[in-house]
């Protein structure tokens, strides 16, 4: 009975870890083009993001009832195999987050699950059809649905507007920018901390502590919507980076499209029953916003790996999860091994990514370059809007360290200045 | 399997004739206040014509906010 409470105790820890690794993986979704766009200062979007994310948790009482949506089969599921799922979609969360490449932490989760139950029960616990349902075709339909309504909403908004100064309405923009970017705060809270709620809560009842199909406690509810608001605030700068400049530039009128088609998708999908990751809706949306405007250019190169990696998703949190399970598997020890893996992991992630760190003050990106271009800056910068940015030193150190998805790591730093506006 | 195809129909529909509908209202909201504050020289704009563009602003702006109320209410419902 001992080991059986210390197991929950790690599981639900892991479970918090994971909602925590959720929330700054997703700031971005929200908050990257209202970052990018000057809307909000950096620690105020994420701040009011974390908000929101807190109180999104708190919002809806329809509890998280299945956590994978059917792809397995959750009767008689093991307590280590939720642990070895969290293992992997955590670990997977770190390392796209210190690629800097947003990727959708339910997929994570969902490719965790999938693999865990492969190697605890084999094929019959998975259903291989609400795999391509669920993950694969929303995967394909989310940055189309998203992209092309911020495509079209950016040629409209600059077609009506088109005898305006742009200073001048900047402002307003930027206004109705941060009222979408809530709402997708607000759903997310809702959504995503409803998932650790979930796996928290079927966690207790494997583990025997709640009786199954019980409503989660308000501690549960309490703990998942801080950790989730936590990670939030923390900001997981380099997705930010990425979704609000490395993608492509956006100026006020397309971050407003953007983040409005964002949340339309986001609201509508989960209202017409067919769920769409909201990761990739923004970037989508992100996008098809850079398409709308004339002369606005979307970098191929960054987009591509982040392709690669929605594509990678599923089977390495699937895999890095099998294998956690097969250690799981051994007994205690090998839990605690596991544990101490996880640990470690994080840690070195962690350490690599303070070689290059990215926070609040370089988000933007747009300091570095800027000063060493000098008076010559913005040619520069022009330039380096229609070419992939260049692989420099650091880069490659950590391309080396850590073999990435596509080799073509390009170093955040070094994204291009937002070229000024003409 | 079966795919859902009318469901992600109507999400790609709703979807699309909503943003395109909020984007375009908050828009025209935007060109309609900055066409009531005339930059100085702009002496041909009757007052009346403001007053219209400026209430049509509003009314667009009201719309964003159902809109928004809408959207808050769908993530509590």
């Amino acid at each position: 009975m001992e080991h059986l409470t210390l197991l929950l105790a790690i599981v639900i820890v892991t479970a918090l870890v994971f909602d925590f690794t959720n929330g700054f993986h997703d700031t971005a979704n929200a908050m990257a083009t209202t970052i990018s766009t000057g809307a909000l200062k950096p620690k105020t979007a994420v701040a009011m993001s974390a908000v929101l994310n807190l109180v999104g948790a708190f919002l809806s009482v329809e509890v998280a009832k299945t956590i994978s949506g059917g792809l397995i089969n959750e009767q008689g599921i093991r307590t280590e195999v939720i642990f070895a799922a969290l293992v992997g979609a955590i670990l997977w969360n770190l390392f796209t987050w210190l690629l800097g490449l947003p990727s959708s932490s339910s997929h994570a989760l969902f490719g965790g699950l999938i693999g865990a139950t492969l190697m605890s029960v084999g094929t019959s616990g998975v259903n291989g059809g609400v795999v391509v349902t669920k993950v694969l075709l929303p995967a394909l339909a989310a940055p189309l649905v998203a992209g092309l309504a911020a495509m079209l909403a950016t040629r409209l908004t600059y077609r009506i507007g088109r005898n305006t100064d742009e200073k001048a309405t900047a402002k307003g923009y930027r206004a109705g920018q941060i009222a979408s970017a809530g709402l997708v705060s607000l759903a997310h809270g809702t959504n995503d901390a409803q998932k650790t709620m979930g796996v928290i809560t079927l966690a207790l009842v494997t583990g025997g502590v709640l009786a199954p199909g019980s409503n989660p406690p308000l501690w549960v509810i309490v703990s998942a919507g801080v950790a989730i608001a936590l990670g939030t605030y923390l900001g997981g700068w380099r997705i930010i980076r990425t979704m609000g400049k490395g993608l492509t530039d956006l100026r006020p009128q397309q971050g407003f499209a953007a983040q409005t088609s964002a949340a339309t998708v986001i609201l509508a999908s989960s209202h017409l029953g067919f769920s769409l990751s909201t990761t990739q809706s923004c970037s989508g949306a992100v996008m098809g916003a850079g398409l709308g405007r004339k002369g606005g250019v979307v970098r191929w190169s960054t987009a591509t790996r982040m392709f690669i990696a929605w594509g990678l998703t599923l089977p390495a949190a699937g895999l890095v999860a099998a294998g956690a399970e097969f250690l799981t598997g051994q007994g205690p020890w090998g839990i605690a091994a596991t544990a101490a893996l996880l640990v470690l992991l994080s840690a070195v992630i962690w350490f690599a990514s303070r070689r290059q760190p990215v926070d609040h003050t370089n988000v933007n990106g747009a300091d570095e370059s800027a000063d060493a271009d000098g008076p010559a800056g913005i040619v520069a910068a022009a330039v380096a809007a229609v070419t992939p940015p260049p692989v420099t030193g650091p880069a490659s150190e950590i391309a080396a360290t850590i073999p990435a998805p596509g080799t073509g790591t390009s170093d955040p730093t070094t994204e291009p200045a937002r070229p000024a506006a003409v | 399997m079966n795919i859902d195809w009318a469901a992600l129909g109507s999400v790609f529909g709703v979807s699309l004739v909503t943003t395109v509908a909020l984007v375009g209202l908050f828009t025209l909201g935007i060109v309609g206040l900055s066409k009531s504050a005339p930059p100085a020289g702009a002496g041909t704009t009757g007052t009346g014509s403001v007053a219209v563009a400026r209430t049509g602003a509003y009314v667009c702006f009201g719309l964003c906010l159902a809109a928004v109320s809408y959207g808050i209410y769908m993530i509590v419902a």
